[in-house]
């Protein structure tokens, strides 16, 4: 367990040595999971020692959103006037968002099959 | 013995009592979720802030002091994002045969996203600074914080609207999917990893994992693909 969580705090922070050193826009943790991808293809039976840990870290990823769930109850003050527009509008979006996706995904998987077939 | 007063004034100074009040109220809202067999209504998140948040309000408890506690569970919102290695490597086979499918798909759920947001917003007529704010919900909080940041909008408002794009699509991508009657579980979780983030990608692996996969090599790159694209939107759109 401390090995895993080591080795991915370890990609984490060059993750975001990186990040700060080039001023990139993404998140260390996103290039630290980049640098993961990379050590597994070097390494691949990294993955059964890392399983174990990593599937219980998954299991209750849920869990890790709730300090941040919280904050937004004691922050509603910011949506003021405009919490019912906004409501409708995250649900419709994040609905229209999911739909652009999943069209396109079963769409483009359907017309590369028949073009590989 | 000592009374109450002193008690709770001693326990109001230490990480440990939203520590462990964060640890269970989370064991009850996920019990009550499995026992119900995770039904999308039965969001853990969602339940769980709503227990806890009852109980800050009742002892007049500021987030600060809350977060002192949760911070160390928030922190590990970093690894576990690392940890999403081990479920794309698990899939790497199908993943390099929907290259395709993954990238246009990404395009789409991601264009939809901010685009919709800042149409929206105009057509309910919000002032700027809001539909700015709103632009970047469906990426990762640090990306969208930092997005919102750059072109004027309100990084405090982005970080609520963030959480509730989450739960929103953890909450409606199982009813959605299923009444359009989509199986492939790749699509599946692909479509909320792009549109809700990790929370999103937090219920896909509630439900599949092949979903679960999916989902977070959407969110991931959509943290890459959104810093690009809101502000070109925000430019044509606004």
């Amino acid at each position: 367990m401390l090995q895993t969580l080591g080795l991915l705090l370890g990609c984490q922070l060059l993750g975001e040595i990186t990040v700060r050193g080039f001023s990139l826009s993404i998140p260390g943790p996103v290039l630290g999971l980049a640098l993961l991808v990379m050590l597994l293809r070097t390494i691949p039976t990294l993955a059964e020692r890392l399983r174990p840990t990593i599937t219980i870290i998954l299991a209750n990823l849920s869990f890790l959103f709730v300090p941040a769930g919280v904050g937004v109850i004691g922050n509603l003050a910011v949506l003021s006037q405009d919490g019912i527009a906004l409501l409708v509008i995250l649900t419709l979006s994040t609905v229209l968002s999911m739909l652009a996706a999943v069209g396109t995904f079963i769409g483009v998987r359907h017309l590369t099959e028949r073009w590989t077939a | 013995m000592t009374d109450v007063a002193s008690l709770w004034s001693y326990l109001a100074t230490t990480p440990l009592i939203w520590l462990t009040t964060t640890i269970l109220a989370y064991l009850v809202a996920d019990g009550v979720a499995q026992r119900f067999g995770n039904p999308p209504w039965a969001n853990p998140v969602l339940m769980s802030v709503l227990l806890i948040a009852p109980m800050l309000w009742l002892t007049q408890t500021e987030y600060a002091t809350y977060f002192e506690g949760a911070q160390f569970i928030h922190f590990l919102l970093g690894p576990a994002t690392v940890a999403l290695a081990l479920p794309l490597w698990d899939n790497r086979d199908t993943i390099k045969t929907s290259v395709a499918p993954i990238l246009l798909a990404l395009i789409a759920g991601s264009l939809v996203a901010a685009g919709s947001a800042i149409l929206l917003a105009r057509a309910f007529g919000l002032q700027m600074e809001v539909l700015l704010s709103l632009a970047p919900k469906s990426t990762t909080a640090p990306v969208a914080l930092g997005i919102s940041e750059a072109i004027g909008g309100i990084p405090a408002l982005t970080a609520v609207l963030v959480i509730l794009t989450g739960i929103i699509g953890a909450v409606t991508v199982t009813p959605v999917m299923n009444m359009l009657r989509i199986t492939d579980w790749r699509a599946r979780g692909f479509a909320v990893g792009v549109a809700a983030h990790g929370i999103g990608t937090a219920r896909a692996f509630q439900v599949n994992p092949v979903a679960g996969a999916y989902a977070g090599i959407a969110m991931a790159l959509n943290a890459l693909l959104t810093s690009l694209i809101v502000p070109l939107l925000v430019r044509w759109l606004v």
